[in-house]
Parts: structure tokens; C-alpha cells; sequence
């Protein structure tokens, strides 16, 4: 009893409640623990007070609050982040948009839903069946992951290559600026005039503010879908493959690649059907009208098998269609009980490098003498090494950030990039000076400047600061929800 | 071709400059300040990766010479303009096309940007891959502004793959009914009193498609409708003639833009944006996109 009368006296403490309630304010120090964290490996951060706003008002009244005693404050939604973009650095206020939750307004013939940032993804397609229309950005977390966290993101998904990224589909944001003060940024009527303010805010990693309702373009369920399992006895044929179905003027919805590691791990738990002597799986899905589908899994099927496909086939059902996707989803979990610890990067390569980089990955890890297992997005380069490791052998943990940052550097010498969809984060903040000049990097802050002059939202992420506030460390499990 | 380095040089880092593409929306954003200097963006196609779905340009060369290039191998940018317009000046107006609601808008065409900043120093944008999120996302800051943050020399932009066909019909009919005999048409615009659609893809498709919609009384058009530039913003007065895209929103007018209202949220938002990247307002001066 003493303890709660001691909080309340916390003069911001009592502010925050005041402007919310006491229930949807806490500092309590499991709540503090728990969103110290994300779905990142990093650790070291510190919660402060644990704000549950429930709309843009509230939201705006805790900035008020954060910049009127001069603190930081950090926005969350369903902490699925894999670089450590809501980890909290020193004693922040966290925004958690978890209570933001509802479906605003759905207009079918405008084929626009507004959307509060905490709306788990997968429930805004759900809520959306039988319409024809769905939410077309689909990250593997997608029954996790708030609608808030893959604007912050400027997620992906095995769908997005042909559909795009989140940035495509989001026409309006309503922001609460870290000056607290409220704008609307886009247009769900055209395009707006000026700056594309509204493009630069996604993928801001909520270093920019607050997004509190969301516009999202709704796209047309297709009407005939293809799902396509190739297997190869070599990797290097499979992402030969992919660059050539790309190179012959092909863009499926989706190419996924899985590895023998991972196919090891999969498939006696998903029961996908996934040959357990391949090398390599390749998941290829194209969908739209009769005739372009046949053509396109003609065209895919001839590449694979040119390429040395052992066997192409072509999901009978929506059931055999439904069992590859599932055993695709799970490859993070399944992979979760080969080692108790793993270690996850993101880069993105041009498609034409994938075997030459993939084998790059390969000799890293056996030098290191670590288990590295592949599962990515192979049609728009975006790889997702992922090196398991058991942390309690002396050593290994030194390793990994050794062949991690030699995964970085062979992608970046690649002619690629750090990050295709996980965001920079804290975790990958150290290697941004590797593909961008100080120079490239100040323009980059001037942008940040623009919207957080007081450097108040979200800050120590993204651009290097030479000091952060979390460290690599290691998991002893896999948290619930996480998937690439 | 004229260098990086060279492009730099004659942007320098004191006077008043502006980079003249074609010339064919100078009308955007207000009138430029007497007596500032012009450059020229470097001009040509510098590297089409068609197994990558990019292509490295000088922002100088003209949209027509790029989309011919690109059409050799059946890809295309979603990037619209007249016979005269360049890359980087379509990129700096944001000129989307009237196909937007099926191949994107010109806002997801620029991947990598290599920019001259205010300074007179280069920095680089964005990334050369068709997906990524590393950093702040500059390239989208640059397009649709007119050149008043950055001066953009050589540009790596997606492409995508040509439709194999693509056919115009027109007819007074109702928008849910094309939706009901279509799969994403590329554009449905509506002028007062009649819809103008394209409907792209594969020839069997399409044929198919046809057919239900001339049964709806719509008819082939042997050629495709005159479509005026994209208007961003609201219209000052609508005129007859004007497209409304029914899927996108967008307005497509020969009429002028006239002043563009924008939230003071916005304004304020803008004016630092523009204060951080040209602190001296040396970049197109005179000329603003809000």
C-alpha cells in the first residue's frame, strides 16, 4: 500500500494518470520489465511509465506531458520489432497503442479502411472476408504484429513483391507530432500536394512521431491463385531460378526459398510436404485471371525445371496450398528447437547475386564452425540468415557477432543493403556509417530534425549516436508471436 | 556523360540554382527568383538491370528515351510526363501515371537518389535494391519536391514488367459494374458524362473482359483518350474536361493548379524540412511545392 501511495506522488506519474486513467497508466516493475523488450536480441533496456492511450487525444496529452518534464517517450505496439526499434533507452514513457485497436470506418467503394495503429493485421483482412478486398502487406508475424508497428516499419511480407510494401498501401496518416501537436499527413483522395510527408513518416521507426489513425488502401482479392513447390538439389539452381523467373518479365505475388537446414526443421512438424533430400525448397505463388496464371506457372515451371527442379508441383487445393504457406510461416519456430539461441539478419541483395551471396553465408558459418539456416525472401533479394547457437558454450557469442557483421559486409559488397524489412533499430544502428557517408547520414538527421527537434520521440535509433543504450545478447527461447 | 562530380561542380555551394528538366510543368509551384542560374541533370541511361527490375539513369534524359529503352525488353517506370519531359523533372513533380492504381504511383518508382545538397556536397538516398528499409527514407521526400531540398543527378528506379495488351473502352456505365467484370483495371477516369477504362494484361484476359464489358455497352476505342497532367491537391474550379480516376481519387485538369491549401500543421512541418536541407534557400528559389 505504501509503495502505490509513494508512485502516486510522482509528479509525472500523476499527470499521466490524470490524462488517461489509473488503470491504462502503470509503473509497475513487472510491466516496466516485460516492454523493456521486444522481439529483438537486444537487452539493456529501461521502461519507464507505461502509458495505454485508447485515441489520438490521449495520445497527444501524453507528449504534452512527456515534453512539459522534458522526457523521452517511446511507442510500442505489439513488440514483434526484430531490431530493437521499441526497446526503451533511459527511463522513457512508453505509448502503448495495444488499446488502439479499433476498425475506424471501412469504405468498400473508396477501397480505403481507417484504422487505429493497435489493429493486429491479420484481423483487418479477417474482419474484411466475403468483401473481395483485403490488406495486402502480410509480415510472417501477421497474426501479431499491430497495423501501427508495420507503418513504423514500413513492413513486408512474402506478398509484397508484388504488391509492395506497407508504404503502397497507406494513403492518410493522422500523426501526433513529438511537439504534440496533431496533423494529417497524405490523402485518400489523390495525391496531396507538397512534400510527401506522409511517405517519409512510414518506415520512421516512430522516431517521428505518432501515427493514431491510419488509412490503408484495401486491395482486390484475386480470382485465381497459383501455388507453386519446386525442389532442387542445389541452392545455387534454386536462386538461379529466381533471377531468371524475374528476368523473363515475371512477378509473381511471392518466391520463398527455404534451405535443407530449414527444411529439416519444418517439415516433420508442418507436414508441408517439402522434400526432406532437397537442397532447396522455392515457393512460388502468382495469382490474378485464368490465362495469366497459366501462362506465368508455365513460364515458372519451365525456368525451375532448366534449372535442374527435380520436381515442380502445383498445389491441387486451397488445402495443399494452405499446408506449403503453413510450413513456410512456422520456419522460425521450428527453428527455435534446433538451438536455444539464434541471431537474424535482414540484408537485401540484387536477385542476380542470391547464389554467389548464399554461398558467401554458407562458408562464413562453417568457418565459425555455427549452424546457419535460410529462409527468405528470394524474389526481392531480401535475405534472413539466421545463425543458431547455444549461448552457454564459452565463446559462441562472440562468433555469431563475428560471421553477423561478415554477413553484413558481404551483402553491403554485394551491391545490397543493411535491412529489407526489420528496420535499423538499436541492433543495427553500428553498421549504418558502412553503407551510408557521414554526409548521406546528415541528410538523413535533417529529416529526423524536421520532426523531432527536440530529439524526444524514440530517440538513440536508427541513425549511429556512438553510444546505445542495449546490447546484443542472447534469448533463451523465442518469443511467442515472432516470425520471418 | 556528364559526372557526378561534374554536376556537382556547377551547382557550387553560394548562388541561387535551379535544374531545368523539360521544362513542361514549370508552372508548378510558384515562379522561379530572376537571376538564378540553371544546370542541367546529367542525361542517359547509365545501367538497365532487367533480371533486377532497375535501372540507373541520368536524371537529365528524357522519359521517352528511358521508356523506349525499357520497352525493348518489355519492362517499363510507372513514371508519366509529355514528349519533352526528363526523369528527374517527373520525379520532381511526382507525376504519377493515369495507370497508377495498377502499376503504383511515381512516389515508389525512386529507389536510390545520388544529390547534390545545398551545401554543393553529394549525399545518397535511398538504396540500389527493390526493397529496403535502412534509414530514413529520403528518396520519398525528394519526389514531389519540385528540387527545393536537393538537386538529384543520376537515379536508380524500378521497373516492372509491360502488360502484354492493353485496350481502351469507354460507355456510360457504373463504376461497381466494371469492378464486377474486372480485376484491377489499370484506369477507370470519368469526365461528366462518360467512363474511360483500361483494362491491361494477358491478350485471352483481356479478351475475355472485353466481351463482358461491351455486352454492358461499353466500346472499344481505337485510340487511347487525350488524358490532361495528374493535379495534386484540390482543383481551384473543375471544368468539363477534367478525368477523375474513380479508383484513385486523383484529378487529371488542364486547368492550372492555382494555390495549394495545406494544413498549417503541414506548413509549418514543410518550412522546417526545407530550412534543414537549404538553410540559405539557394535551391530553386522562388518555387515551393505547398
Amino acid at each position: 500500500m505504501r509503495k502505490r501511495q509513494r508512485k502516486v506522488r510522482d509528479p509525472l506519474l500523476k499527470a499521466l494518470i490524470k490524462a488517461l486513467s489509473e488503470d491504462r497508466v502503470t509503473d509497475g516493475a513487472s510491466a516496466r520489465r516485460i516492454y523493456s523488450k521486444d522481439g529483438s536480441v537486444m537487452e539493456g533496456g529501461r521502461a519507464g511509465i507505461i502509458c495505454f492511450p485508447e485515441d489520438t487525444s490521449e495520445v497527444a496529452k501524453c507528449i504534452s506531458i512527456a515534453n512539459e518534464f522534458d522526457r523521452e517517450f517511446v511507442t510500442r505496439g505489439a513488440g514483434t520489432g526484430l531490431a530493437g526499434g521499441s526497446v526503451p533507452c533511459n527511463d522513457p514513457i512508453m505509448i502503448v497503442t495495444t488499446r488502439m485497436n479499433k476498425i475506424i470506418d471501412v469504405d468498400l467503394k473508396k477501397r480505403i479502411a481507417w484504422v487505429q495503429p493497435g489493429v493486429v493485421n491479420l484481423d483487418l483482412s479477417t474482419f474484411l472476408k466475403g468483401t473481395g478486398l483485403h490488406f495486402a502487406p502480410d509480415p510472417s508475424s501477421q497474426q501479431a504484429c499491430t497495423i501501427g508497428g508495420n507503418v513504423a516499419n514500413n513492413s513486408g511480407g512474402p506478398h509484397c513483391l508484388a504488391y509492395g510494401v506497407t508504404n503502397t498501401h497507406v494513403a492518410a496518416l493522422e500523426v501526433v507530432l513529438p511537439d504534440a501537436s496533431i496533423v494529417q499527413l497524405g490523402s485518400v483522395d489523390g495525391e496531396a500536394a507538397g512534400y510527401d510527408l506522409r511517405g517519409v513518416f512510414v518506415g520512421g521507426e516512430g522516431t517521428l512521431g505518432v501515427a493514431t489513425r491510419i488509412a490503408v488502401r484495401l486491395t482486390e482479392d484475386p480470382p485465381e491463385i497459383a501455388t507453386l513447390l519446386l525442389d532442387f538439389s542445389k541452392m545455387t539452381d534454386a536462386a538461379e531460378t529466381v533471377s531468371q523467373i524475374i528476368a523473363n518479365g515475371v512477378l509473381p505475388a511471392a518466391l520463398e526459398l527455404m534451405d535443407r537446414n530449414v527444411i529439416a526443421a519444418v517439415e516433420p512438424f508442418a507436414k508441408a510436404g517439402y522434400p526432406m533430400d532437397a537442397e532447396a525448397v522455392l515457393i512460388a505463388e502468382v495469382d490474378g485471371l485464368p490465362e495469366g496464371v497459366s501462362q506465368e506457372v508455365n513460364i515458372i515451371s519451365e525456368i525451375g525445371m532448366k534449372n535442374g527442379a527435380r520436381e515442380v508441383r502445383v498445389a491441387a487445393n486451397e488445402e495443399e496450398r494452405e499446408r506449403i504457406w503453413k510450413g513456410r510461416k512456422s520456419a522460425f519456430g521450428a527453428i527455435a528447437k534446433i538451438q536455444p539461441d539464434y541471431y537474424l539478419h535482414d540484408t537485401v541483395i540484387p536477385r542476380g547475386r542470391l547464389a554467389e551471396v548464399i554461398e558467401k553465408v554458407y562458408e562464413i558459418a562453417k568457418r565459425h564452425d555455427l549452424v546457419v539456416m535460410n529462409v527468405f525472401h528470394a524474389g526481392d533479394g531480401n535475405l534472413h540468415p539466421l545463425l543458431v547457437f547455444d549461448s552457454r558454450i564459452p565463446g559462441t557469442l562472440e562468433k555469431v557477432q563475428l560471421a553477423g557483421e561478415e554477413i553484413v559486409k558481404i551483402s553491403l559488397e554485394a551491391g545490397g543493403v543493411l535491412s529489407g524489412e526489420h528496420g535499423i533499430g538499436l541492433e543495427k544502428q553500428r553498421f549504418m556509417s558502412q553503407q551510408f557517408s557521414e554526409r548521406d547520414l546528415e541528410a538523413q538527421d535533417a529529416l529526423r530534425r524536421s520532426f523531432d527537434p527536440e530529439n524526444r520521440s524514440n530517440p538513440h535509433k536508427v541513425l549511429p549516436t556512438g553510444s546505445s543504450c542495449g546490447e546484443m545478447s542472447s534469448l533463451n527461447e523465442i518469443p511467442e508471436g515472432i516470425w520471418i | 556523360m556528364k559526372t557526378m562530380d561534374d554536376f556537382a561542380e556547377e551547382v557550387g555551394d553560394t548562388s541561387f540554382v535551379s535544374v531545368r528538366g523539360g521544362g513542361t510543368r514549370w508552372d508548378l509551384g510558384g515562379s522561379l527568383m530572376q537571376g538564378t542560374s540553371e544546370v542541367v541533370a546529367p542525361k542517359g541511361v547509365i545501367n538497365f538491370k532487367p533480371e533486377e527490375m532497375i535501372v540507373q539513369v541520368g536524371a537529365g534524359t528524357k522519359l521517352n528515351t528511358l521508356q523506349n529503352e525499357l520497352n525493348d525488353l518489355k519492362q517499363e517506370v510507372a513514371l508519366a510526363g509529355f514528349s519533352d519531359s526528363t526523369v528527374g523533372g517527373s520525379l520532381a513533380v511526382g507525376s504519377s501515371s493515369h495507370r497508377r492504381a495498377r502499376i503504383g504511383a511515381a512516389s515508389d518508382v525512386l529507389l536510390q537518389a545520388e544529390c547534390v545538397g545545398a551545401d554543393g556536397q553529394q549525399f545518397v538516398a535511398g538504396g540500389p535494391t527493390v526493397k529496403n528499409v535502412t534509414g530514413y527514407d529520403l528518396c520519398r521526400l525528394l519526389v514531389s519536391s519540385l528540387g527545393t531540398l536537393a538537386l538529384m543527378g543520376v537515379v536508380t528506379l524500378r521497373t516492372r514488367p509491360k502488360p502484354e495488351v492493353g485496350v481502351w473502352l469507354k460507355g456510360e456505365i457504373l463504376f461497381e459494374e466494371i469492378l464486377r467484370c474486372c480485376y484491377r483495371p489499370a484506369s477507370v477516369l470519368k469526365d461528366a458524362s462518360r467512363i474511360f477504362l483500361l483494362i491491361e494484361g494477358y491478350e485471352k484476359d483481356v479478351e475475355k473482359e472485353c466481351a463482358s464489358l461491351e455486352k454492358l455497352g461499353m466500346s472499344v476505342m481505337e485510340t487511347a483518350p487525350i488524358i490532361p497532367p495528374m493535379i495534386k491537391g484540390r482543383l481551384g474550379e473543375n471544368s468539363n474536361d477534367d478525368l477523375l480516376d474513380l479508383q484513385t481519387g486523383a484529378v487529371y485538369s488542364n486547368t492550372s493548379q492555382g494555390e495549394i491549401e495545406v494544413s498549417e500543421g503541414v506548413k509549418l512541418l514543410s518550412e522546417r524540412i526545407k530550412n534543414n536541407f537549404d538553410p540559405t534557400g539557394r535551391l530553386n528559389p522562388g518555387r515551393r511545392p505547398y
